[in-house]
């Protein structure tokens, strides 16, 4: 008998079905992944298995958990049972947890209140969890409040806090999506630990962590459910053509389709750039810490690292929009110093920004029309209305938008198509360095593909070059030219795509590589390489910042920092590198 | 716009707009005027003879024309009131948050220190040194309600100024009045006008209350405020004289109310969505 069983769900937000006649089956102790892009029900599913549906949510169909149907039971019985025998880890530990509960008291009320355990017993029993997920200093962690810990540490309670109570199922809706690939690794790893006999719907839409911990899959689609079966089966040979788009979509990191080198001339350079900003108490936090960069005509350098590796400050303060302590930018020949607004028309013209959230580079009161006019109305003050609107028009059938989108507000349109409209006010001008901050994290695979091509086919044509930022390696790989690693705001590597990707140098980039799930079930998920989190940039570790976490730490990576040196092609900043 | 599609706005302020549709037009219809005064007929209750929709004073005054009187000095002490503090409040707070840093921090101070100050005195005392007059009232009650509007205002464009839009105009090379005028300004409007709303019922309640105390409008012009203050000396005889203006006064309050409600409702849902 499956453990759970789903039969015709529905549910319907007035007129709108989100999840239209769905029906699967978990087994006992079987992991199932249920994949899907941004608005595919998958995260609704979770939520009515869990008697959890918003507000305004009409719920149908059957849902049985071992046996039962959980429409037949009262309120206290279906307390019980989410309690202890279905745990649940959201994406967001730092709101599913309660910011005014000390973690080992959050833990503690579950055993205590459906009498799991009590008095010194639970305390003991909170102990052991906080211990086997891997928090170290127990004592302490029991203590402490959410705050106090990182994201890696609090999604790691999260999951104490899901298995305490030994349920037959975990549901974990994209449980790693918040976190670096480093901490995403361990999390997986630990997942797989700890799980035991526990059945796992892993809700995710990286099909690389489907590929790797899922033994079926289950795909969505605007609410129905068009694929299912053995996760190895539906990679080799997807049923549906959703499916095999799905897949098409999911970059791979060991592809080797990648850009031809390109050999233009140098259009940017940077020279050790430093940028920190004040803190609270007069310190200084160091973002970036003497890092050089030099971009050519035609390529793209995508700049990686985890969260707080600088990577956004680094072109901020090229661009001009945060002050640089020190170092000097050189744009085709001329120094550009000074905050953007005294580069004068030049820099305005000729280097442009996407940021990651598009909606939110959008002023929300000004329609699309005005959104990509605006760069003409400034700089090209000579134009008629009528010549103006023209060229709008072209710029957004050149990303793909018909005249029907010009009288748009930002809140009218998806996160795709607000992507596309920034895409086409930054090219309006023709620019010759366009910088993308995480441009294509927010968007679903389909729309990240299309998104992608358009700036490869737009860079083909015009010769633009590209600074992509990413923590994504799987799109860098297919995307860059050369690739920039950094950590905690120093240089650690740069080198051409495929030489870094085949033979990386420094141990962090080695392990940022073998980090990224792999979207195949056929190549065996390899353990997490890295333990332990970012230390804080307020207080560097002293010698190479990489040497508590590196494999290869020895001594002279205690006492100094290493230097940049040239190893065939390849600059790499380790004292171990050969 | 779904301003009218939000049944909250519509209805109050359909009935704010009719109560200043009558209060204007009402007297040039009415037979009475607001000055003469009959002493033949001196309380008597509402009746439709002679027009006396609301009776009359103790001076035999005709109410319904004084009380139309009252909403228009009312609504346009509130709204001029309004107005005063809505151009100091945004153009004070604009500064401050665009400008930030030192400017900011001193011109804040500015106004935690007026905030300090006891204005009801303040504004009684201005009354008592210098003579009643209607623009007194004005300025009074304006330099009340910027130091909120001030604030507000400061708030919002010191997010807005963080927001990634300003950073995107910034790097296309748009200037800085350009980026507070297309760019910030009209993502303040919404907070402003739903701000505004919400101002007029104080003014009008500081104006009431001031009428309320004498220090108000003078005789024989006269306000909601002041018509309540006469009304209550012959509530037990004459109820009609309290509880006509009183009434007026709640209604228009409560739409008033109801109306910045409802207008946040509509810009929050553009915001949100």
């Amino acid at each position: 008998m499956s453990l759970l069983e789903l039969e015709k769900l529905s549910i319907r937000y007035g007129n709108t079905t989100v999840v239209d006649n769905l029906g699967f089956t978990v087994g006992e102790g079987e992991s199932v992944g249920l994949v899907g892009e941004s608005g595919s029900g998958k995260s609704q599913t979770a939520l009515a298995i869990l008697g959890l549906s918003p507000r305004g949510a009409q719920v149908s169909g059957n849902i049985r958990f071992a046996g039962s149907d959980l429409a037949e039971l009262s309120q206290r019985e279906l307390d019980k049972l989410r309690a202890r025998r279905i745990g649940i880890a959201f994406q967001d530990p730092s709101q599913a947890l309660n910011p005014y509960l000390r973690v080992g008291r959050q833990l503690r009320e579950i055993l205590v209140r459906h009498g799991i355990a009590k008095g010194k017993d639970a305390d003991r029993q909170v102990m052991a969890m906080l211990e086997r997920v891997g928090l170290p200093d127990t004592e302490r962690q029991f203590m402490a409040y959410p705050h106090q810990l990182s994201g890696g540490m609090r999604q790691r309670v999260m999951l104490a806090s899901a298995l305490i109570a030994q349920p037959d199922l975990l549901i974990a809706d994209e449980p790693t999506t918040a976190l670096d690939v480093t901490v995403q690794a361990q999390i997986l790893d630990l997942l797989e630990e700890i799980r035991d006999n526990t059945a796992l719907l892993l809700i995710t839409h990286d099909l690389g962590i489907v590929a790797g911990h899922c033994e079926r899959m289950l795909v969505l689609e605007r609410g129905r459910l068009v694929d299912a079966g053995a996760t190895t089966a539906l990679f080799a040979s997807p049923g549906h053509a959703h499916t095999r788009a799905l897949l098409a979509a999911a970059p791979r990191i060991d592809t080797s389709d990648i850009p031809d080198a390109v050999h233009g001339k140098s259009i940017l350079g940077v020279e050790s750039a430093t940028v920190s900003y004040e803190e609270r108490g007069s310190r200084r936090l160091h973002a970036v810490s003497d890092v050089d960069l030099s971009l050519h005509v035609g390529e793209t350098l995508a700049i990686v690292g985890e969260s707080g590796s600088g990577k956004s400050s680094l072109v901020s303060a090229i661009l001009g929009l945060v002050p640089m302590e020190s170092g000097c930018v050189v744009y085709a020949g001329s120094e550009l110093n000074g905050p953007v607004e005294r580069r004068g028309k030049r820099q305005a013209r000729e280097l442009q920004l996407i940021f990651q959230d598009p909606i939110g580079a959008l002023n929300p009161q000004m329609r699309v029309r005005s959104l990509v006019g605006e760069p003409l109305v400034v700089h090209e003050t000579q134009l008629s209305s009528r010549q103006r609107l023209g060229r709008v028009t072209e710029a957004l059938e050149q990303v793909g938008l018909d005249a029907g989108y010009l009288e748009r507000f930002p809140h009218e349109l998806s996160g795709g198509q607000a992507q596309r409209v920034a895409i086409a006010r930054a090219l309006i001008l023709r620019p010759n360095v366009l910088v993308c901050d995480e441009a294509v994290a927010a968007l679903d695979g389909s729309v990240r593909q299309q998104v992608l091509s358009l700036l490869r086919q737009v860079q083909d044509e015009t010769g633009l070059a590209i600074i992509f930022i990413s923590h994504d390696l799987a799109v860098v790989r297919s995307i860059s030219h050369r690739v920039l690693v950094m950590y905690m705001g120093r240089f650690v590597e740069v080198a051409e795509n495929d030489a870094l990707f085949r033979h990386p140098r420094h141990p962090y980039t080695r392990a940022l590589i073998e980090a990224v799930p792999v979207p195949d079930p056929l190549v065996p998920p390899r353990k997490a390489p890295l333990q332990g989190e970012v230390p804080s940039l307020l207080k560097p570790p002293p010698g190479c910042v990489f040497h508590p976490r590196c494999p290869l730490a020895s001594d002279v990576c205690r006492q100094s920092c290493p230097g940049a040196r040239d190893i065939d092609g390849t600059r790499v900043a380790c004292h171990h590198a050969d | 716009m779904s301003l009218l599609g939000n049944p909250t706005v519509r209805v109050s302020g359909g009935i704010v707009l009719f109560i200043a549709l009558v209060a204007l037009l009402g007297p040039f219809l009415s037979p009475n005027d607001y000055l003469s005064t009959n002493f033949d007929e001196l309380l008597s209750p509402p009746s439709f003879d002679g027009a006396r929709f609301f009776g009359t004073d103790d001076l035999g005054r005709d109410l319904f024309v004084r009380t139309m009187l009252g909403i228009r000095v009312t609504l346009v002490v509130a709204i001029v009131a309004s107005f005063v503090s809505l151009v100091i409040g945004v153009a004070y707070g604009a500064i401050a948050g665009f400008v930030g840093g030192r400017v900011d921090a001193a011109m804040m101070r500015v106004v935690d220190t007026l905030y300090a100050l006891p204005f009801i005195f303040f504004v009684i005392l201005l009354m008592v040194v210098f003579e009643r007059n209607l623009l007194l009232i004005f300025v009074a009650i304006g330099a009340v309600n910027w130091l909120d509007m001030a604030r507000i205002v400061r708030g919002q464009t010191l997010s807005l100024r963080e927001r990634e839009f300003v950073a995107a105009a910034r790097l296309m090379g748009v200037s800085p009045a350009r980026i507070v005028f297309r760019h910030i300004a009209p993502n303040l409007i919404g907070i402003v006008v739903v701000y505004v709303t919400l101002t007029i019922p104080q003014a009008i309640l500081v104006e009431s209350f001031l009428s309320f105390l004498g220090l108000g409008v003078q005789e024989p012009q006269t306000s909601l405020g002041a018509l309540v203050d006469a009304g209550v000396n012959q509530m037990e005889g004459a109820s009609w004289t309290l509880l006509i203006p009183g009434g007026l006064l709640a209604l228009i309050l409560m739409c008033f109310n109801f109306l910045g409600d409802g207008l946040r409702d509509v810009f929050d849902a553009r915001h949100v969505s």
